[in-house]
C-alpha cells in the first residue's frame, strides 16, 4: 500500500476523459482489479524513480511505426526523419516554426551570378557525437558519399531524395545536379553544380543531406547496404551507430518493446537539450496512441486524427495545429477515358464538387479549399488563377457542350490508409460522389486498400478519378508542382494531352531559372495555366495536420513540414 | 507408438511444404505488394520498375520460389520490408513469438482458473441459480466479439481508470535486460522486479480479453464432463458402497472429469491465435498477432511467410503432442 | 493434425448415427428442444432478427445513405447529429439516420450470416461427401487440404482470404468468412458419412442393390442432417462476428452505403471515445444475434446428444 500512495504522488495528473458515459459500463472484474493493484505499485514507482533521476527528465512520445533505419540519407519516410532530426543537422535548417531557411552548420553561404558554384562558410568549433571535427573536408566526405553510390544505394527506395533532388550519381547514367565540392581551408566548402536550381540550397535542409560523421561511417560500413531476398539489408551504422551533430544522441533501439532511445549529447555547440532522454515509443494503432496519451502512458504523439481534437482539447492536452503544407487533390489519368482529355470536362468536375462543404464537414479546423496546387506561402503562388465556385448547373452545360452528358468514370479511392492531406478517404470519397453525381455524372467507385493495389493502380494510370496529395519537403514550387506534372508518363497520363510536353518544359525552365523574381514570374504563369487552361488534376484542399503533448511538455514548436526538434523542449511538474 | 509417431511427423513435414509452397504463391498474386509500401505516395511509375527488379519481384514466381528455397537453405529466410524494416524476418519471429507465447500462457491460465473452478460448482448444482447464470455467461462470452471486449476492457481500466497500461509490452522508461525475450521470465531472472511487474502489468488486460473464448469453452467442456462422470456407474456404485461425497468427489469425479479438459486445454492454440491477432492490435502488443496484422497491411511477404509457418507449425505440433497423448491412452489409436 | 474444432466435429458427426439409437435420434431430438427454455430464447431472437430484416424497407424511416443531417456534422467540434425528432437515435458521423442504418443494416448482416453459412456448407458438402462416400486416396488427399486449411487460424485464413479480391466488397467479406467454414463442413460430413457406412441401414441397402449414389443422396446425407443443422446455427453466428473482425482489420466492405453492423461497428472505432453510440448500437445487435444462434445452436446440438436423452 505504501508503494502505491508514493505512486500516486510521484504520478502525473492524469488527465481525466471527459467520456464519463463510460463509467456505466464498470463491469465487475475481480480478478484484473486485483492484479492490477500490484502491477499498478511497480509501474508507478519506476516512473518516480526516472523522474527524479536527473535534471532534464525522460520524453515519451509516441511513433506511428518503426524507423525503415537510422541513416536519413537511406530513409524517405516521418518515422525515420522524426529521429534523425534530434541526432543530425544539416547545412542549413529550417527556423522553428516555419519553412523559412534559417543557418545551420553553415553560418553564411552565398552563390556565384549563374548559380552554379555554392560557398558555405561552417559553423566554428563544431564536433560529431563520436569527437570528431565538424569542417569542410566532412562536408565534402558527406556529398561524395551521396554521389558515389553504387548499386542497391541508387535505388529509388533508398536514395529517394538524391534522385528526386539532384537526378543521377558519379557513374553518369543520368545527368546530375551535382558537380563536385571542393575545401577552402577547414571552414569552407564549395559545392558546385552542372545548373541553377531554384530548390538550392534549401533541399539541404532535408533530414536526407544532414551531415554525418565520417569516421562513424567508415568504421561501420555506413555504405554497405544490399539486396538480400526481397529486401534491403541494411549496415550496422544504420541500424546502430548513426552519428551526428545533433542535440540527441542514439542510445539503442529495442525492437522487442518497440523503443527509441535517445540521449542529450553533452557535447552539441549549441543549447544544450534539456531532457535526460528522449524516447520514441512505437504504437501502430492511432486509436492507442490517443488512449496511451490519455492515461498517461506517452507525453505526447504526432498527428493525432483530425476527429479525435476536440477530445484532446478538451481532455487538457496541448494540441499543436501546424499551417497547412500540403494538398490533396482529385487526380484525372487521360489514358483511358478519352473524354477526360477534353478541359471542359475537366472543368465541369471542378465545378460539380462542393469544396467548402467538404472542407467544413470532413476536414479538419484550419482547412482551406485549394485554389492551386500548393498553398500560398510558397514561392510563386498566383492571386489570380481561374476559380471553381461551386456550380453544378454550370458542370452540367459544360459536360453538355463537350457531349460528355452521360459521362460514366471509375473512381478509385483507397482504404486502410490516412494521411494528413487524406485523414478520411472514406468520407472524403462519400462526399465528392455524391457531389458528381448531381452533376450528372456516373460514378464507378473502385476501392482498394493503399498498399493492396491502389497506389499501383494510380501510379500505373489505371484509374480515371483518383484521391491522393503531397506534403511538402521544402519551400519550393518544384517540390509541390515538379514532382506532380515534371514527367509524361505519370499519374496524369500527360502524354495524352496536346499541352502535356510544354507543361514539362516550363517546370524545367522555371526550376533552372537563377534569378528569383524571374523564377517566381515564371511559376504564377505556370499556375495560371494550370488552373486555367490545363487543370490535369482538381485540387481540392489544404489541410494542417497536428501534434499533440500534454500539460507538462513545454517549449515544443510544431513545424509546417513536421520539422519539429525536441532539444528545446523541457518538462515541468 | 513409434510408427505412429513417425507417420505423424511425416505429415507435419507434408503439411508445412504444401503450406509454404501455397502461402508463396499466394502472398504474392495478393494485389499490391512491398514495392508500393516501400515508395508509398512518393512513387513515380519509373521508380515503381526499378525498385520492382531490384528486388526481384519481376521474376516468375516459380523462379522466386526456388530463390527463396536457396537462400532459406542457408538459413536466409528473408528481411522485412515493412514491419520492422531491415531487420530479418527470423528475428522478428524470435522476438514476437516469445510476446505471444507469453500472452497466450496467461490467458489460458486465467481461463483455467475461472472454467474450471466454474464449470465443477455448476455441474454440481446443476440447475441452480449459479449454473444458469455461468451458463449463459459463457454464451454471451463467446458471442461478444474479442476486439470489442478488449475495446471495453481497455477504455474502463486503462484509460478511464488507469489501473493498467493502455499499451505495449514495457513501459518507455524501464531499462530492462533482455535475455529470453520472455519479459516476465526476463525481469525474474535478472531480477529486476519493476520490470517483470511492469510486464505482467501490460499482459493482464489483453489475456483477460483473450481469455473469453477459451475460458467459456474449458467452462462448458468441465460441466459437460463432470454431469458424465457424475453418471457413471461407478460413481453410483462408490456412493452404495457408503463412501462420503467428499472422497468420492476427489478420487472419481474431479480426476476423471479433467481428462477431456486437460486436452482441450492444449488444443486451444488455434483459437488463441486468431485472438490475438485481435487483442494485439486494440493493446499495440508487439507480438506476432500485431506483425501478422502489419505484414498483410504492409505486404511484408518473408514475415508474412514465416510468421504464418511458425503460427501454423505449432499448432501442427500442439496437436501432435495431443495426439500422441491420446495414442498413449487409447492404445487402438497406435494400430 | 486434428484440433479441438476438428474432434468437436468428429464428436458432432457420429451422434445422429449411433447404432443403439438409429435415425429417431433426430425426431426425438427435435421434440426435446422445443421445451428447452435456452432454445426458446435463442429461436425468438432469432425470429425478432430475421423478422426485421425481412420488413427493414418498411420499418425504416429514412434512405440510410442519404446524408440528410450532413449540415449538422462539423468535423472541427467534433460535432455529430444528435437524437432528434425523427431521428430516434440520431445521426452518425456522415449525417445519415443512425436507426435506419441500423434497421436496414439486419438485412445486410442476415445476408452476410446466411451466404457465408450456405457457401461454406456447400463446399463443405461436396469435399465432405466425395471423401466419405468413395474413400481410399481421394479421401486421404481431401483431408490432407481439410488439414492444412485447420492448421491455419480461422481468422488468418479469412484474412488472406479478404485481401485476395481487389475490390473490397461485401461479398469478399462473404467468401472469406465461408471459405473457412469450408474444412469444418467437410470434416463434419465425412466423419458421419464415415460412421454411417457400417450401419445397418445402409448395408442392407448395399445388399439389396441400391447404386451407390443413390445410398449416398437417399441415406447417408439425410442422416447428417442434424450435426449439419447444429453446426450451421453456430456458424451463423461465428460468421456475424467473423465478418466484424474483418471489418476491425479494415479489411470490410469498403461501401458504406449499404450498411452491415460488422462494418458500422469496425468504421465506429475511429470514433468511440467521443459518440460511443455509433460502437454500442451495432455491436449490441451483433451479440444479441450471436447469442440467439449460440444458444439455439448449443441447445440443440446437446439435444442430439444420446448421453441426455433420458432428460
Amino acid at each position: 500500500m505504501a508503494l502505491m500512495t508514493r505512486s500516486r504522488m510521484t504520478r502525473p495528473a492524469r488527465p481525466r476523459p471527459r467520456a464519463t458515459r463510460f463509467a456505466a459500463l464498470l463491469f465487475a472484474g475481480a480478478l484484473a482489479v486485483s492484479l492490477a493493484a500490484c502491477a499498478k505499485s511497480q509501474r508507478g514507482e519506476d516512473e518516480g524513480a526516472a523522474d527524479a533521476g536527473g535534471s532534464g527528465g525522460t520524453l515519451t512520445f509516441g511513433a506511428a511505426g518503426a524507423p525503415h533505419l537510422f541513416d536519413p540519407f537511406y530513409a524517405s519516410d516521418g518515422e525515420t526523419f522524426r529521429v534523425s532530426r534530434q541526432i543530425f543537422e544539416g547545412l542549413v535548417g529550417f527556423a522553428p516554426g516555419s519553412s523559412t531557411l534559417q543557418p545551420e552548420l553553415a553560418t553564411r553561404w552565398s552563390s556565384s551570378a549563374d548559380g552554379r558554384t555554392w560557398t558555405f562558410t561552417l559553423r566554428p568549433g563544431v564536433k560529431f557525437q563520436d569527437g570528431t571535427d565538424f569542417n569542410a573536408d566532412a562536408v565534402c566526405a558527406n556529398f561524395t558519399r551521396w554521389f558515389t553510390q553504387t548499386g542497391v544505394g541508387q535505388n529509388p527506395a533508398l536514395s529517394y531524395y538524391w534522385i528526386e533532388n539532384f537526378g543521377g550519381f558519379a557513374d553518369h547514367a543520368k545527368p546530375s545536379l551535382f558537380d563536385s565540392c571542393a575545401t577552402a581551408g577547414a571552414s569552407t566548402a564549395i559545392v558546385t553544380l552542372t545548373r541553377a536550381t531554384g530548390k538550392f540550397p534549401s533541399l539541404l535542409a532535408l533530414p536526407s543531406f544532414s551531415m554525418q560523421s565520417p569516421a562513424a561511417m567508415a568504421r561501420y560500413e555506413a555504405n554497405n547496404v544490399a539486396a538480400q531476398g526481397e529486401s534491403f539489408s541494411y549496415p550496422p551504422y544504420a541500424q546502430e551507430h548513426p552519428t551526428g551533430t545533433g542535440p540527441f544522441v542514439f542510445a539503442g533501439y529495442d525492437q522487442a518493446s518497440g523503443t527509441i532511445t535517445l540521449r542529450r549529447f553533452d557535447g552539441y555547440w549549441g543549447a544544450k537539450a534539456k531532457l535526460d532522454r528522449l524516447i520514441f515509443r512505437i504504437i501502430p494503432d492511432e486509436k492507442a496512441r490517443l488512449q496511451a496519451l490519455q492515461a498517461g502512458d506517452i507525453d505526447g504523439y504526432d498527428l493525432p486524427n483530425p476527429g479525435d481534437w476536440p477530445i484532446l482539447r478538451g481532455g487538457g492536452f496541448n494540441l499543436l495545429v501546424r499551417d497547412p503544407f500540403d494538398v490533396m487533390y482529385v487526380g484525372i489519368t487521360q489514358k483511358n477515358n478519352p473524354a477526360l482529355r477534353d478541359l471542359r470536362v475537366r472543368q465541369a468536375l471542378a465545378y460539380a464538387i462542393d469544396r467548402a462543404t467538404l472542407v467544413s464537414a470532413a476536414l479538419p479546423e484550419g482547412s482551406q479549399v485549394a485554389r492551386e496546387f500548393y498553398p500560398d506561402t510558397v514561392d510563386g503562388w498566383a492571386r489570380d488563377v481561374q476559380q471553381y465556385s461551386y456550380d453544378p448547373q454550370r458542370a452540367r452545360d459544360l459536360l453538355r457542350q463537350a457531349g460528355a452528358s452521360n459521362l460514366t468514370v471509375n473512381f478509385s479511392w483507397p482504404t486502410e490508409v490516412s494521411r494528413p492531406y487524406l485523414p478520411n478517404p472514406q468520407r472524403i470519397f462519400g462526399a465528392i460522389k455524391e457531389d458528381l453525381e448531381l452533376a450528372g455524372v456516373t460514378v464507378n467507385p473502385v476501392s482498394k486498400p493503399w498498399n493492396g493495389g491502389y497506389l499501383d493502380d494510380v501510379d500505373n494510370a489505371r484509374a480515371d478519378l483518383f484521391l491522393l496529395g503531397w506534403t511538402g519537403d521544402y519551400n519550393s514550387p518544384d517540390n509541390f508542382i515538379g514532382t506532380f506534372f515534371g514527367t509524361l508518363q505519370n499519374r496524369f497520363w500527360l502524354e495524352a494531352a496536346p499541352w502535356g510536353a510544354a507543361l514539362v518544359d516550363e517546370l524545367h525552365a522555371a526550376d533552372a531559372e537563377p534569378d528569383k523574381q524571374t523564377r517566381t514570374r515564371m511559376y504564377q504563369q505556370i499556375n495560371r495555366e494550370l488552373m486555367g487552361e490545363y487543370l490535369p488534376a482538381v485540387p481540392i484542399s489544404h489541410s494542417p495536420s497536428a501534434i499533440v503533448v500534454n500539460k507538462r511538455v513545454k517549449g515544443l514548436v510544431q513545424s509546417p513540414l513536421t520539422a519539429e526538434k525536441f532539444a528545446p523542449v523541457s518538462l515541468s511538474g | 507408438m513409434l510408427r505412429y509417431t513417425v507417420r505423424r511427423c511425416g505429415h507435419l513435414l507434408v503439411v508445412v511444404a504444401a503450406l509454404s509452397v501455397l502461402l508463396f504463391a499466394w502472398l504474392r498474386s495478393l494485389p499490391g505488394g512491398p514495392v508500393s509500401a516501400l515508395l508509398g505516395d512518393r512513387a513515380t511509375t519509373q521508380s515503381r520498375a526499378q525498385l520492382t527488379a531490384a528486388l526481384g519481384l519481376d521474376q516468375p514466381i516459380p523462379v522466386q520460389y526456388l530463390r527463396f528455397l536457396g537462400r532459406a537453405a542457408t538459413g536466409d529466410f528473408g528481411v522485412s520490408t515493412g514491419v520492422a524494416p531491415g531487420a530479418s524476418a527470423l528475428s522478428i519471429l524470435l522476438q514476437r513469438l516469445p510476446a505471444t507465447v507469453e500472452l497466450a500462457v496467461l490467458a489460458i491460465l486465467l481461463a483455467v482458473a475461472v472454467g474450471i473452478p466454474l464449470g465443477y460448482l455448476a455441474a454440481r448444482r446443476r440447475g441452480g441459480w449459479l449454473d444458469g447464470t455461468a451458463v449463459i455467461a459463457s454464451l454471451v462470452g463467446v458471442a461478444v466479439p474479442v476486439f470489442f471486449l478488449a475495446f471495453l476492457l481497455k477504455f474502463v481500466f486503462a484509460v478511464h481508470l488507469g489501473w493498467l497500461p493502455t499499451s505495449g509490452r514495457q513501459s518507455a522508461g524501464i531499462d530492462a535486460t533482455r535475455v529470453t525475450g520472455f519479459f516476465v521470465l526476463d525481469g525474474l531472472l535478472t531480477r529486476e522486479w519493476d520490470a517483470a511487474g511492469d510486464a505482467v502489468a501490460h499482459l493482464v488486460l489483453p489475456a483477460l480479453a483473450l481469455s473469453t473464448i477459451p475460458g467459456a469453452v474449458i467452462f462448458r467442456i468441465t460441466r459437460a464432463a463432470v454431469l458424465d462422470v457424475l453418471d457413471e456407474d461407478y460413481v453410483r456404485t462408490a456412493h452404495a458402497k457408503g463412501l462420503t461425497a467428499a472422497v468420492i468427489r476427489r478420487r472419481h469425479v474431479l480426476r476423471n472429469a479433467l481428462l477431456p479438459v486437460v486436452t482441450t486445454i492444449g488444443l486451444q492454440t488455434g483459437a488463441l491465435l486468431s485472438g490475438a491477432v485481435l487483442t494485439e492490435r486494440v493493446f499495440a502488443y508487439q507480438g506476432v498477432g500485431q506483425a501478422l496484422a502489419l505484414g498483410f497491411e504492409r505486404r511484408d511477404y518473408a514475415v508474412l511467410q514465416v510468421l504464418i509457418i511458425a503460427a501454423a507449425m505449432c499448432y501442427v505440433l500442439v496437436n501432435l503432442v495431443v495426439d500422441l497423448s491420446y495414442a498413449l491412452i487409447d492404445p487402438r489409436l497406435s494400430a | 493434425m486434428s484440433g479441438t474444432r476438428a474432434r468437436r466435429i468428429d464428436d458432432l458427426a457420429t451422434r445422429a448415427v449411433l447404432p443403439d439409437t438409429g435415425a429417431g435420434l433426430t425426431r426425438s431430438a427435435a421434440r426435446r428442444v422445443r421445451r428447452n427454455p435456452m432454445f426458446l430464447t435463442g429461436a425468438v431472437l432469432i425470429g425478432s432478427f430475421v423478422l426485421v430484416a425481412l420488413l427493414a424497407p418498411w420499418l425504416a424511416p429514412h434512405d440510410p445513405a442519404a446524408r440528410l443531417l450532413e449540415h449538422q456534422v462539423i468535423q472541427a467540434r467534433d460535432q455529430i447529429p444528435p437524437v432528434q425528432p425523427g431521428f430516434p437515435l440520431g445521426g452518425d458521423a456522415d449525417g445519415r439516420d443512425l436507426f435506419s442504418r441500423m434497421v436496414l443494416g439486419s438485412r445486410q448482416t442476415l445476408l452476410v450470416a446466411v451466404l457465408a453459412t450456405v457457401i461454406g456448407l456447400g463446399g463443405g458438402l461436396l469435399l465432405g461427401t466425395v471423401a466419405g462416400a468413395l474413400g481410399g486416396w481421394i479421401d486421404s488427399a481431401v483431408m490432407r487440404l481439410v488439414d492444412v486449411l485447420l492448421a491455419i487460424p480461422s481468422l488468418l485464413l479469412a484474412v488472406s482470404i479478404g485481401a485476395l479480391f481487389a475490390q473490397q466488397g461485401q461479398f469478399t467479406v462473404i467468401l472469406a468468412v465461408a471459405i473457412v467454414q469450408i474444412p469444418i463442413f467437410a470434416r463434419l460430413l465425412r466423419g458421419s458419412m464415415l460412421a454411417q457406412r457400417a450401419s445397418d441401414h445402409v448395408l442392407a441397402a448395399r445388399g439389396i442393390g441400391v447404386r451407390p449414389g443413390a445410398i449416398v443422396l437417399r441415406h447417408m446425407l439425410p442422416n447428417s442432417l442434424g450435426p449439419v443443422i447444429v453446426q450451421s446455427t453456430l456458424v451463423l453466428a461465428i460468421a456475424i462476428i467473423e465478418a466484424a473482425s474483418l471489418s476491425f482489420l479494415g479489411l470490410g466492405a469498403a461501401d458504406d452505403s449499404v450498411p452491415e453492423w460488422g462494418q458500422m461497428l469496425g468504421n465506429a472505432q475511429d470514433v468511440i471515445d467521443s459518440h460511443p453510440q455509433l460502437a454500442f448500437w451495432p455491436a449490441g445487435a451483433i451479440i444479441t444475434v450471436a447469442l440467439g444462434f449460440t444458444l439455439a445452436g448449443e441447445s440443440l446440438r446437446d439435444a442430439l446428444d444420446p448421453r441426455r436423452s433420458r432428460e
